[in-house]
């Protein structure tokens, strides 16, 4: 047995599909009750490493531990011990919601004399209290994906597998989602889950970037940005389209992105900055109206480590 | 929860899922339900190589009372009918041509003193449509016997050297009903077991529970049981619907064992569902899978002896019908139906379903758990 504050260990977790390496050489560790967020683009390798944790896949080479089993050994326990849920919000859309949740709570091995209590509890967290007899299909997004949710912790898994469970949600569904989130790791729910959106990650306890198959940061989203040690300066400017026309590949520049009618622009260091920006600009013509330093974003994070790293697979 | 409880607790879900998301479905309780009757009533009352008032055209040159008897013998066995009469022999080629006859009978004048008063033989010519073989061949042989002996009986006194008497055992009428009908419960049964089930698994995949369920404490085999048992149980009530049909309304006989009849679906079932299986591990689509069944069912039905005897096929596919789990249930079938037979004598047809059942079953099995996700 490992030591309880530990969920889920990968140590070199490896998976190749023939010549190409989906995931290669991943190691992380994650605390009980922390919430782990998996960040990075389309194609990085975050849900073939969460496949290899969750069972569904084995590993090409290294190891690691879910709940305190082996995920090569022992994949049986671990599934027992785990609850996942899909972008996909695997639900049976011709049954109903309360027999969607009879059917996970059997199948999840849910005592018999606690089903009616967890599908009270699914029922009232998911906010379907007048819905019970509707087919899933009918319900709007927001609480289907509630209701998987309720239906992937049933069994009170000391650990929840999200893979990308907000995509295709409004805003304040997935806000209402992450309250549920906080909720159970409040009550010592591990919660790994991976996504792709920054606001997502923000509510992490800690995150780890991946790309192309390797995993190029871990740390909590703050110390994330504070590391960053190239300067990120917000500047206004009359086109912005035209402003990362000319700074994109100027001398100095990191990089330079949109952030709503602003510009976000990455410099190598900081020194003369507005001298050197304003110059760029005026070689295209475009008006500068001010400049401002600011703490990096998450996505800028992500953004400059991505490109460190040598991009992102699919561009 | 002791581990076998558990393991029948979910593979009860799961079956308990499945049926609850068929009766759901009005399509599916239609290919349930309906479709077996549907097919039943083709077989029964369309498909059916008995000859039955076959239209025949007569042209009389000798009409006289023996040519008219001659006619007489053919359509009073039921077997015949005229539909056209002529003097002119192209009347006679213009029926057949346009399909308003298959048969054609033509006597010459001088028929009727040919066969009484010189005794020489009489000629009498019959021309059939040979565009169905079938039906040409039928009506060929029948329409032979039938001439034959009209001709005894008029000319009695003449030396036969062989007495030729044929019957027919366990299907006195040959009627091709009691023969199609039993068989009619192969094809459903088998139709029922792929298509269902390949279409339930691939259903799941393609709404993403299936990798739900592979992350669930739901075993591999559980899962493979919770998907197929439904769909077996399906398998037997179809069998029970169409045999009962098939007694009741369309009398085919039955003289065997039910509880015989009822065994060896059981060990026909697994081919059925292993090849289901199967095929819900190739296909990525509904639409795949629907394919792959079509694919297979076809050549299953055409090589198991249900529509074309096996013994004329050529002698490479009569060896291919031997891994074919339909030759071999329809075999048992039509014999338990209509002969009565016993398990003494349809152990090879009974240890062969059960080698084939078990192989595809496990073969399908293992590759399903490979690559299920």
């Amino acid at each position: 047995m490992m030591s309880r504050d530990t969920a889920v260990v990968a140590d070199g977790l490896t998976k190749r599909f023939g010549d190409f390496v989906a995931v290669e050489d991943v190691s992380f560790e994650v605390s009980s009750g922390e919430i782990f967020g998996f960040l990075g683009p389309n194609g990085a390798g975050k849900t073939t490493t969460m496949k290899m944790l969750t069972g569904l896949l084995l590993p090409s080479a290294g190891g690691g531990s879910v709940a305190g089993f082996d995920i090569m050994t022992e994949a049986e326990a671990i599934k027992r011990n785990i609850g996942y849920m899909s972008q996909l919000f695997s639900l049976y859309a011709d049954l109903t919601v309360d027999e969607n949740i009879a059917f996970f709570a059997r199948l999840y091995g849910v005592p018999v004399d606690r089903r009616r209590e967890r599908r009270d509890w699914v029922v009232e967290m998911a906010g379907l209290d007048d819905q019970v007899d509707r087919l899933t299909g009918e319900l709007p997004l927001g609480w289907k994906q509630r209701l998987a949710l309720g239906c992937a912790v049933l069994h009170e898994p000391p650990i929840l597998f999200l893979d990308e469970p907000t995509s295709g949600v409004d805003p304040i569904s997935r806000r209402s989602f992450w309250d549920l989130i906080y909720e159970l790791a409040d009550r010592g729910t591990t919660v790994f889950v991976t996504t792709h959106y920054m606001e997502e990650a923000e509510y992490c306890n800690r995150l780890a970037l991946m790309n192309r198959g390797q995993l190029i940061a871990l740390d909590t989203p703050a110390r994330l940005r504070e590391g960053m040690e190239q300067p990120i300066f917000e500047i206004r400017v009359d086109s912005a389209p035209r402003a990362v026309a000319a700074l994109q590949h100027a001398e100095g520049v990191v990089d330079a992105a949109m952030f709503g009618r602003e510009l976000h622009v990455t410099l190598e260091s900081d020194a003369d900055a507005e001298e050197r920006l304003r110059r760029h600009l005026d070689e295209r013509g475009v008006s500068f109206s001010g400049l401002e330093r600011i703490t990096p974003a998450l996505e800028d994070v992500f953004v400059a480590r991505v490109r460190a790293a040598g991009g992102a697979p699919v561009d | 929860m002791s581990r076998w409880r558990g393991r029948f607790e979910r593979v009860l879900g799961m079956v308990a899922k499945e049926f609850r998301q068929i009766f759901r479905d009005p399509r599916m309780v239609r290919v349930i339900f309906f479709a077996p009757i549907f097919q039943l009533i083709v077989f029964g009352y369309a498909v059916s190589t008995d000859l039955w008032k076959t239209k025949t055209f007569v042209v009389d040159h000798d009409n006289t009372r023996a040519s008219r008897e001659l006619v007489e013998a053919l359509t009073a066995s039921g077997y015949f009918q005229v539909s056209g009469r002529s003097q002119r022999p192209a009347d006679l080629v213009r029926a057949l041509d346009h399909g308003d006859a298959i048969l054609g009978l033509q006597i010459p004048a001088g028929f009727a003193s040919s066969l009484q008063e010189r005794g020489g033989p009489a000629r009498v010519q019959l021309l059939i449509d040979g565009t169905n073989s079938n039906t040409a061949s039928v009506a060929q042989s029948y329409a032979e016997r039938i001439v034959q002996s009209y001709a005894l009986e008029y000319a009695p006194t003449r030396p036969i050297a062989v007495d030729f008497r044929e019957r027919a055992w366990y299907n006195a009428d040959l009627a091709s009903r009691n023969y199609n009908v039993p068989a009619v419960v192969g094809a459903l049964i088998l139709l029922v077991c792929l298509l269902l089930t390949s279409l339930a698994v691939v259903r799941e995949r393609e709404i993403g529970t299936l990798e739900q369920l592979r992350v669930s404490p739901l075993a591999s085999v559980e899962l493979i049981a919770g998907k197929t048992i439904p769909f077996a149980v399906i398998g037997l009530v179809d069998l029970a619907l169409v045999t009962t049909v098939a007694l009741i309304w369309f009398g085919v006989p039955f003289r065997g064992s039910l509880l015989l009849l009822f065994g060896a679906s059981v060990l026909y079932l697994l081919s059925g569902l292993g090849v289901g299986l199967l095929i819900s591990t190739i296909s990525k689509t509904q639409q795949e899978a629907f394919m792959a069944s079509f694919l297979v069912f076809m050549p299953a039905i055409l090589l198991s002896g249900f529509m074309f005897p096996v013994s004329s096929m050529p002698e490479l596919f009569q060896w291919l019908t031997l891994v074919n789990p339909v030759r071999h249930y329809i075999e048992i079938v039509r014999a338990i139906f209509l002969k009565g037979t016993n398990l003494g004598a349809l152990w090879p047809q009974f240890l062969a379903l059960a080698g084939i059942g078990a192989g595809l079953l496990s073969f399908a099995s293992s590759r399903f758990s490979k690559t299920a996700s």
